[in-house]
């Protein structure tokens, strides 16, 4: 049974909806991530999970108990704030301490739970340091631990990681699902991060503009996106105009701004949009592939783990490759003549966007 | 090169803003801070007659007494009573009856103190609230000094605290929530101990309020003695040693217990471990919180606001009955009246002035901390001293230390008006100056702003609201300002120090003249503060 | 003709050495990333550099002058704190104006090149707007824009995209690099984003605790990192401890624990030293059979992460260490991951892509960021 369902949960305040009619299930121990760009609402459908806003209309229930007009206090959750919203008159240990103190639990279980999460997080050395002597990891690693003491079955991440350097965020995300796996609660966290909800998440919801646009698995999101915002939004696509001109049993055959491209056969309008991701473009020079579009390179930037190429194609079209470190130097250079082709099973397909393409992309 | 390019080219100079510092400084320390410890000390042989003299020993310390027990239980009940208003205009800001009680909260802060005074006392009189009941309700004495004094300090407590609640990250409030608290628990154990620093300042001021003030308790005072009343009455005796014995005993102490204060305040803990979850569940339902908000306006309405508005009706009984006529024409006591109201805004005028020429300079090294910060939190407490000492204190040892140097009685008047309010537009100036991010200057300066440059078109911009409001407080309080006038003066009486004598008696004047006289005296602090009001907007 | 050149800057706060005879030389038009966790005194550096806080000891020229006597106004560097610091009092155009006002420029000739330098920004549009009425995207555009308009041939940006989201992030960066390039702008923007340096940048300096860990191009520090800390913060690595067994011609043979052999090409150490191996994750890989030449380690997966561009895999090898390896999605085969938690599996890692450091001696955890 679903631990988390809402139901047609809309929110709106003056000029701006900031939730429509939105639908989600979160079931028992999943760990899943809400991304979208800003002012998407995700947020605030977070916030309305809480308790600390009340939706407009729709209903939020957590094992078929219905929560509206129920007080946070009453929800039996963990919150973690962005800003960590730690209590600076009290030191970590009191911090951590708060949750079981105010719902009443006899001392030495409160002795206990402090003791345990702060051992889980590794902060038992600095119990009697003040939150404002702490790094920002270790705030955030004290904001966790202060937000499962209290035993929630429902954990609630509001941008969690955003205040912290990119290496701390690196480390710190996979501590927030470890422990959330281990304590065997359902996570929901927010982020506008989407490497970071992959990397850690069971499934991911993508809203945009206060909707849900589609939700999945990382990788078939990624891999197979049924939505071009979902493609463009989770990693970066390269989009293209496509007409259909022959069909056969096992292939078609697109005609893509004057080239010629073939894909396996699938079930697809006439006028289509192509998307490559630059992951699954391979560029090579031309006597070492002899079939594929012919281009040139027009800009290269190292990336460390993989190397970015700007192509641009003899039919004019811009294209992005990105190629994964291989072991030894690449030896294509800005100005170098080349051979595209895209890998045939990434090639993703979309029907045409009756109202174009911009507006499918943007995030507003 | 404009005048203005040539001055801002002299700023970046650093020896001509090092010279300014200095004399800002200078001023400060010479004028403002060390006269009023020095002058009492200049009369210490003329304190050990008193001894020689028990009862009046005796009256005068019980007077001591009576000033800090009624501060204290006074202060005390400002923030119990002023807590639940401020928190419910800052938290409930959206309805519309709470933008009006935001206004009415000042109401007791502009007018001045004595029109308060005369407002309490006739509504807790015959003609007022008692016509109802056999016995006068509450006649002068200590405790209608109380409620004065109650009434006139609440709305401190209220702006000091909506202020603070304003600024105040709900979202610890929220974390704690989410953690299993309710509303109740969450602020007891998390609101207030971060509220804490702002709860100790709007003590600080309040109990520094009703230490200092002198004319208003003169008027609803009677026979009893506070300590501010009793060197009144020594004053007007001519009695020098029990003058200097309270003045020096009501400095130090109120020193002693203020800086105790500073430095005991953050170190004090709101009581947070205990929790009592279901106790407080309860109390944090709406019925109850609701009849709290009833409580607080109540009390607010029937102690604070009406009292205060209480006047009017005696001054509107002048506008029929003819004294207006006389008044206008200036005839009688009215002469000397128009005197007074003249006086009391030439001196305020001139004190507001000092105090911004000489305090501007002062207010950016300490908010700025271009000293090396033990000697700025020095300067940063020292600059608290003048609102700490009662005024009437200030103003004897300010008679003793001037008068001693031959300077003219008039000029004393004026720096002891500029000494009571330095404080409030410097500490003004200090907060707004801090409240803006000292990397709009930076930048500003990386950009190509020579130092005036910047202070002109960044920093008095942004804190153009706060200096003008620290302008109008210091203003209006020098306007309102009775004790250290009564101590330095005999002969220049302004407005204020004039009606305590119609009230008291010692110039006899029709109840509806007294009445006509509070009343014009609230009009033009009304009138000068719409003038505030028309110019920051245009700040705005 | 180096534009800045710092000899042992030194500058310290109370008890916090924010820099510790720092060096560096940055030519005219180069893009310079100060890269390094918070705390690390890229600020400062800035700072000093602006002349909002003057050094202890050590030199500082700009355009071969000594600074000292020089005041903010007068250096001809433009500053960009990390909040932006726009007037809010002031509209887009009277803050992008601010400089060349303040500098004696003419309202006329100021308002005109403000204009010009908003166009270039494309926020022209929004000239009379007020910045809290502005996105952050737009709020940094305008932060940079009166940077540019003041003329000053030196910009120093401090943390610039900081505040923007991830997305915004990634399409600012290279908008950003060339903007100033087209400008022919000497830029020197710091940053704990190590992604961010990689992909701006013509010279990266590595800052960590006040001090200068290493500088070179992009390339340059992830391909040769010279300390464990740079392997590590800059693109992440595997760090396995272990004694140097045996030395070849070209090679050694390091063992591990549990009498684990690799294979690296790394022969700056003897026989018996304590190492630490580093490898990048991306250049190990996960094999269900092993091929005896290639330091096929047996090891088994212990959890998986998708990433996008890459499937990154946590495998124990039998000594309780963890080896993270990163395989390119573009080798998966329709949505289906190879590998799964618990397989047994075998880790490859090419010893040319293998690399020594001296086992460092208060332990390594102390020279890998830790929070």
């Amino acid at each position: 049974m679903p631990h988390v369902t809402v139901r047609d949960v809309s929110k709106r305040y003056p000029g701006l909806t900031a939730l429509d009619h939105v639908s989600l299930d979160v079931y028992d121990g999943e760990y899943v991530s809400i991304i979208g760009p800003s002012g998407c609402g995700k947020t605030t459908l977070l916030r309305c999970i809480a308790g600390i806003i009340e939706p407009d209309e729709g209903e939020i229930s957590v094992d078929g108990r219905p929560l509206i007009g129920v007080p946070p206090e009453e929800r039996n959750i963990g919150y973690v704030f962005q800003d960590y919203a730690l209590f600076p008159h009290m030191n970590v240990k009191e911090n951590a301490s708060y949750g079981p103190r105010v719902k009443g639990f006899s001392n030495r279980r409160i002795r206990n739970i402090a003791n345990e999460t702060l051992e889980m997080v590794k902060l038992s050395e600095r119990s009697e340091a003040r939150p404002n002597e702490l790094s920002g990891g270790a705030k955030q690693k004290l904001g966790l631990a202060r937000a499962i003491g209290s035993a929630p079955s429902l954990l609630l991440l509001d941008e969690p990681l955003g205040s912290l350097d990119a290496s701390v965020r690196l480390n710190l995300r996979v501590e927030l699902r470890r422990l959330a796996k281990e304590l065997g609660l359902t996570a929901i966290h927010v982020t506008h991060d989407q490497e970071e909800a992959m990397s850690i998440s069971d499934r991911l919801v993508i809203m945009r503009s206060g909707s849900v646009v589609e939700v999945g698995k990382p990788q078939d999101l990624y891999l197979n996106p049924q939505k071009i915002f979902t493609a463009n939004f989770l990693g970066e696509a390269n989009f293209l105009r496509g007409t259909v001109t022959t069909t056969a049993n096992e292939g078609m055959t697109l005609d893509v701004q004057g080239e010629r491209l073939e894909i396996p056969w699938r079930d697809i309008p006439k006028d289509v949009i192509v998307a490559i991701r630059p992951q699954f473009v391979q560029v090579s020079k031309p006597e070492k592939a002899p079939e594929g579009w012919g281009g040139r390179i027009v800009d290269k930037a190292f990336l460390g783990d993989a190397t970015r190429f700007e192509l641009e194609l003899d039919n004019g079209l811009k294209v992005t490759a990105r190629m994964p470190w291989l072991g030894q130097d690449v030896e294509l250079d800005v100005g170098d003549e080349t051979i595209t082709k895209f890998q045939k099973d990434k090639i993703l397909t979309f029907p045409h966007p009756t109202g174009g393409l911009e507006s499918e992309l943007s995030t507003g | 090169m404009g005048l203005l390019d040539k001055l801002d080219k002299f700023s970046s100079n650093r020896h001509i803003t090092s010279i300014i510092y200095i004399f800002s400084v200078g001023f400060f320390l010479i004028i403002v801070f060390l006269p009023p410890l020095l002058g009492i000390l200049m009369k210490w042989s003329s304190i050990f007659q008193i001894f020689h003299q028990p009862e009046l020993l005796a009256r005068a310390q019980s007077a001591i007494f009576a000033s800090f027990a009624i501060a204290l239980g006074v202060s005390a009940l400002d923030i119990v009573a002023g807590l639940p208003l401020a928190w419910l205009i800052a938290r409930q800001s959206t309805k519309k009856y709470v933008s009006i009680l935001d206004t009415m909260a000042d109401i007791p802060f502009v007018i001045p103190t004595v029109a308060l005074g005369y407002s309490v006392l006739l509504f807790w009189s015959r003609e007022g609230i008692s016509a109802f009941t056999d016995h006068v309700l509450l006649s002068p004495g200590w405790m209608l000094i109380a409620v004065l004094h109650f009434a006139f300090s609440y709305p401190v407590v209220v702006r000091v605290m909506v202020g603070a609640l304003q600024d105040y990250e709900r979202t610890l409030e929220v974390a704690a929530r989410t953690l299993g608290a309710s509303p109740f628990t969450a602020i007891r154990t998390v609101s207030l101990s971060v509220l804490k620093p702002s709860l100790v300042s709007s003590f600080i001021l309040a109990f520094a309020r009703s230490l200092s003030e002198t004319g208003a308790t003169v008027m609803v005072a009677g026979t009893f003695e506070n300590g501010t009343v009793f060197i009144k009455n020594a004053s007007d005796a001519g009695l020098v040693s029990p003058l200097v014995y309270v003045s020096f005993v009501l400095i130090v102490t109120s020193t002693l217990i203020f800086v105790t204060i500073q430095v005991l305040g953050p170190k004090l803990r709101i009581p947070v471990t205990k929790v009592w979850p279901n106790l407080e569940k309860l109390l944090s339902i709406s019925n109850v919180t609701r009849s709290r908000d009833l409580l607080t306006l109540v009390v607010f309405l029937f102690f604070v606001i009406i009292p205060s508005l209480f006047v009017a009706l005696p001054g509107m009984k002048a506008l029929s009955d003819g004294t207006l006529g006389q008044a206008v024409s200036g005839s009688g006591v009215w002469a000397t009246y128009w005197k007074a109201i003249g006086l009391s805004y030439l001196v305020a005028f001139l004190a507001t002035l000092l105090n911004v020429v000489t305090g501007l300079p002062l207010s950016i090294l300490i908010a700025r901390k271009r000293v090396r910060t033990l000697e700025s939190t020095i300067l940063d407490a020292a600059v608290n001293v003048p609102i700490i000492v009662p005024s009437i204190a200030l103003g004897v040892s300010l008679r003793l230390f001037w008068g001693g140097l031959a300077i003219p009685e008039f000029w004393i008047l004026v720096l002891s008006h500029t000494t009571v309010t330095y404080t409030y537009f410097v500490r003004s100036m200090i907060s707004a100056l801090q409240r803006t991010p000292p990397e709009l200057e930076e930048v500003a300066r990386t950009l190509g702003g020579k130092p005036l440059t910047v202070f002109r078109k960044i920093t008095i911009s942004l804190t153009k609201y706060s200096m003008i409001s620290g302008i109008v407080m210091a203003f209006t309080r020098s306007v309102d300002e009775t004790g250290a006038t009564l101590a330095v003066s005999k002969q220049f009486k302004t407005a204020p120090v004039l009606l305590v004598d119609w009230v008291k008696g010692t110039v006899p004047v029709s109840p509806s003249a007294i009445g006509l006289g509070v009343g014009i005296l609230v009009l033009t602090s009304f009138i000068s503060l719409l003038a505030f009001k028309l110019a920051s907007r245009r700040a705005h | 003709m180096p534009s800045i050149q710092m000899t042992n800057v030194t500058k310290r706060f109370k008890d916090i050495q924010a820099l510790d005879r720092v060096s560096l030389n940055i030519q005219n038009g180069e893009y310079v990333c100060i890269l390094g966790p918070t705390g690390s005194g890229k600020t400062t550096l800035l700072r000093l550099i602006a002349g909002l806080t003057s050094p202890d000891s050590g030199k500082l020229t700009i355009d071969e002058r000594p600074v000292d006597t020089l005041e903010p106004e007068d250096r001809g560097v433009a500053y960009v704190p990390q909040q932006y610091a726009l007037f809010p009092h002031l509209t887009v155009l009277e803050n992008v104006a601010f400089s060349p006002l303040a500098r004696g420029h003419g309202r006329s000739e100021a308002y005109e090149t403000a204009r010009k330098v908003l166009r270039m920004v494309k926020l022209a549009s929004r000239e009379g707007a007020l910045p809290h009425e502005l996105s952050g995207g737009m709020q940094q555009r305008v932060a940079l824009a009166r940077g540019i308009a003041s003329g000053a041939s030196l910009l120093l940006l401090d943390e610039p995209l900081g505040a923007l989201d991830a997305r915004l992030r990634m399409e600012l960066r290279i908008e950003l690099r060339r903007m100033m390039k087209n400008l022919s702008l000497t830029v020197i923007h710091v940053t704990h984003d190590q992604e961010e340096a990689m992909t701006i940048a013509d010279t990266i300096v590595v800052l960590k605790d006040g001090t200068v860990q290493q500088i070179g191009s992009p390339f340059h520090i992830y391909q040769d990192p010279t300390s464990i800390f740079v392997a590590n913060f800059v693109g992440g690595s595997n760090f396995l401890p272990g004694v140097v067994a045996k030395t070849e011609r070209a090679a050694s043979i390091v063992e591990l624990s549990e009498g684990i052999r690799i294979r690296v090409v790394d022969r700056s150490y003897h026989r018996g030293e304590s190492v630490i191996v580093t490898v990048r994750r991306e250049a190990t890989t996960l094999t269900s059979h092993a091929n005896a030449k290639e330091n096929g380690v047996p090891a088994r997966v212990k959890n998986v992460s998708f990433l996008g561009s890459f499937v990154e895999y946590g495998a124990v090898l039998d000594n309780r260490e963890t080896v993270i390896s990163k395989i390119p999605t573009s080798l998966v085969a329709d949505s289906r991951l190879p590998f799964e938690i618990d397989d047994r599996v075998f880790v490859i890692m090419n010893p040319e892509d293998c690399k020594l450091f001296s086992s460092p001696p208060l332990g390594l955890a102390n020279d890998l960021e830790t929070f």
